[in-house]
């Protein structure tokens, strides 16, 4: 906060430059005035909606704007500053994917559902393969290697996302320096992805059956350094804001929603758990092996975004204990299961060009074994079937319940596949939140929502 | 190929596939689909030799008492609840499928408010966490084309279930959960927007995803990938299988 008097709700006085600028640009409509505000003018516009006797004051704030999550629109209907009625306008980034999932394979699904909450990749790519295996029944043949890796990129991931939201939630108050810290801890996340998966982003690393390589060498020391880092990073986070009462100020009491309210509008995840129910899949419903770690599930009695902001950054020591245990337990052994009638035929290598189709694998299937050639050619191309039926598999991500509905035909495409995204539940909970208060704790209750509009439109 | 069945009575594939496969397989369940040939191909000669293989495609169909493990608490306690409140079971739940350890009661869609209350407030049985609705297009299951697929969470008691409530295309109403679970406010707008389902009683049933003057349903298996040109401010863009290739 850079305001003299940082009193809740209180929004920068004034544009830097005076009263001396001009009015905001007004177009007279069919429905009354429209203004367009591009920012530090919003006394003026108050000024002269006072002025023109109208007391219903409409603000589109979005759908591009740098305090909100991506492209969402909040219409905020205001009486001065206080919102009077919210609601959400969605769908900007709506990009269609159940529907692509219809036209490929099962396991180029991957590909797709790692696009969709773009925060937490890894979340969606184990929702949507253990619910694929599912329906292939082999949840029992998944090795345990695979499982592991896969708790121990889900937790990283879980870090990740919690980081920029505390991140981005911070510089929605003003406080860049949490911002420039969360960013910065990211980073080294993502270089242990790059270094896993190849890519920072949208990595299809997780499969129906497994992974899709195993760890490279060196993976495991990076991971050690950045757990010994992190120890010494998180407390910072810590000493800058949990007691600062600049920020406590602001998100003390700001978007409240209690537990009566969560379990109407179906918020999980941290909204739930600030309410203090300590709902975690991890502990009801556990997959992946996630009963045989040692963690512990963080709650808060507040109902406010201070709680949650609270719960993030236990989550993240949390997931700092899982990733240790992870580490300790992996031992060498196949991370896809051992049906070759599922499992991707070409293993992966390094060569010279960088990542691609193992040499060993192209001789063999080029020059010694045409019934090889043969099975990797229908299995990439044409893909494995799954038997007709549906399935429900959910996981708990950093922003709540993500569930995977899929439904199969028989084919080797899915029929169906519908995600129950966290972030298009949660972002209900918006009007909820914030009616009734102040225009500032908006942008407030609304990072500690955490939407991802990637997840919320899919 | 359906006489040779038909005279031994024993599919050998489908024999094969109940042994290693899950889920009831055979002539019982659903079927929503005609496979006819190997490859899914359907123009041109039929070059594979599989042409003339004709397969139903089935889900997995009704199971019988008992279903195992809690499943037969909750439905009885559902049937139990109903009765209580002057429903026959038998005309509200159509049928009960126990498949790959999860549990789906197909219901009326008269009934489905009344259960879905039911479900949520007898003590016994408290699914008080609605994940929302998913819709699915089963073209070929006729006269129950549309589906509404809802997953229902029980915190105290540690379950999920499934409901599952089907309309036809000519009739796609289903009653809205709206009143019982607010949460499903946006799940049923994106399933009218994607399926052209209509939740009867829903507060303000509006596209969500779409542009609000859009045409069709795109989710529904008639409605093509792609082949919709893009518009912006008044410019239009060919679809994306209509613009020049350069390959």
């Amino acid at each position: 906060m850079s305001t003299p008097n940082p009193s809740p709700g209180h929004h920068p006085s004034s544009s830097p430059f005076g009263t001396t600028s001009s009015m905001a640009a007004a177009r007279e409509t069919t429905e009354g005035a429209v203004y367009t505000v591009t920012g530090g003018d919003w006394d003026e516009v108050v000024e002269t909606a006072a002025r023109a006797d109208d007391e219903r004051l409409i603000v589109n704030m979005g759908p591009q704007h740098p305090s909100t999550h991506g492209v969402l629109r909040l219409i905020l209907e205001m009486d001065g500053e206080t919102v009077t009625e919210a609601r959400c306008g969605i769908g900007y980034l709506h990009t269609g994917i159940e529907k692509n999932l219809e036209y490929r394979t099962w396991t180029q699904g991957t590909t797709f559902v790692t696009r969709m909450d773009y925060l937490t990749p890894f979340f969606n790519e184990t929702a949507y393969c253990l619910a694929v295996e599912k329906l292939l029944g082999i949840e029992d043949q998944v090795p345990d290697r695979a499982s592991i890796i896969r708790v121990l990129l889900m937790e990283l991931n879980r870090l990740s996302s919690h980081l920029v939201c505390i991140a981005t939630g911070g510089m929605e108050l003003g406080a860049t320096t949490i911002m420039i810290y969360g960013f910065r801890d990211r980073e080294l996340i993502l270089d242990i992805y790059e270094l896993i998966t190849g890519l920072r982003m949208n990595h299809a690393y997780i499969r129906p059956g497994g992974l899709a390589q195993d760890l490279p060498p060196g993976a495991v020391d990076q991971i050690r350094e950045f757990v010994k880092k992190m120890k010494k990073n998180l407390p910072e986070y810590d000493k800058l804001a949990t007691g600062n009462p600049i920020f406590k100020a602001r998100m003390q009491d700001v978007g409240y929603l209690d537990l009566a309210g969560c379990m109407a509008l179906g918020a999980t995840g941290p909204i739930l758990r600030s309410a203090g129910l300590p709902h975690d899949l991890r502990k009801a419903q556990p997959y992946c092996g996630y009963e045989t770690y040692d963690f512990d599930v963080p709650t808060a009695d507040s109902c406010d975004s201070y709680g949650r902001f609270l719960i993030r950054l236990e989550e993240m020591r949390q997931s700092l204990r899982i990733i240790e245990q992870c580490l300790d337990r992996l031992q060498p052994g196949p991370v896809m299961v051992a049906d070759k009638k599922i499992a991707w035929p070409a293993q992966l290598a390094l060569g010279p060009d960088g990542l691609g189709n193992s040499l060993d694998h192209i001789k063999k299937i080029m020059g010694t074994s045409m019934e090889a050639l043969i099975h990797h050619f229908k299995l990439v191309t044409e893909g494995f079937r799954v038997p007709p039926g549906q399935a429900y598999a959910a996981v708990e991500s950093p922003k709540g319940e993500l569930g995977v509905h899929v439904v199969s035909d028989g084919g080797t495409r899915p029929f169906r596949v519908h995600f129950r995204d966290p972030s298009f539940t949660n972002l209900q909970t918006m009007a909820a939140m914030c009616e009734g208060g102040q225009v500032a704790d908006v942008i407030v209750a609304v990072a500690s929502i955490d939407p991802v509009m990637g997840g919320v439109d899919r | 190929m359906s006489d040779a069945n038909g005279t031994n009575g024993v599919n050998p594939e489908k024999d094969l596939g109940a042994s290693n496969l899950p889920g009831q397989r055979g002539e019982g369940g659903e079927e929503i689909r005609v496979q006819r040939g190997m490859f899914g191909a359907n123009n041109g000669g039929d070059t594979s030799g599989y042409g003339g293989l004709v397969r139903s495609v089935r889900l997995p169909g009704p199971a019988t008492r008992p279903y195992g493990g809690w499943f037969d608490e909750v439905a009885d306690e559902l049937e139990g609840a109903l009765e209580e409140q002057g429903l026959v079971p038998e005309n509200v739940i159509d049928r009960t499928v126990v498949d790959r350890g999860e549990m789906t009661f197909h219901i009326e869609r008269e009934y489905l408010v009344a259960v879905a209350q039911t479900l949520r407030d007898d003590p016994a049985l408290r699914f008080e966490l609605c994940t929302g609705v998913s819709g699915v297009h089963y073209p070929g299951d006729k006269g129950r084309e549309l589906h509404a697929v809802y997953h229902l969470r029980s915190i105290t008691h540690n379950r999920l279930i499934r409901l599952e409530v089907s309309a036809p295309d000519a009739d796609p109403h289903i009653p809205s959960l709206v009143s019982v679970y607010p949460t499903n406010d946006w799940h049923e707008r994106e399933t009218y927007d994607f399926f052209g389902i209509v939740f009867d009683g829903h507060p303000a049933l509006t596209r969500i995803m779409m542009p609000d003057d859009w045409q069709g349903f795109p989710q529904r298996k008639d409605y093509p990938l792609g082949g919709i040109p893009v518009e912006y401010k008044g410019a239009q863009i060919p679809a994306p299988d209509q613009r020049r290739s350069y390959s």
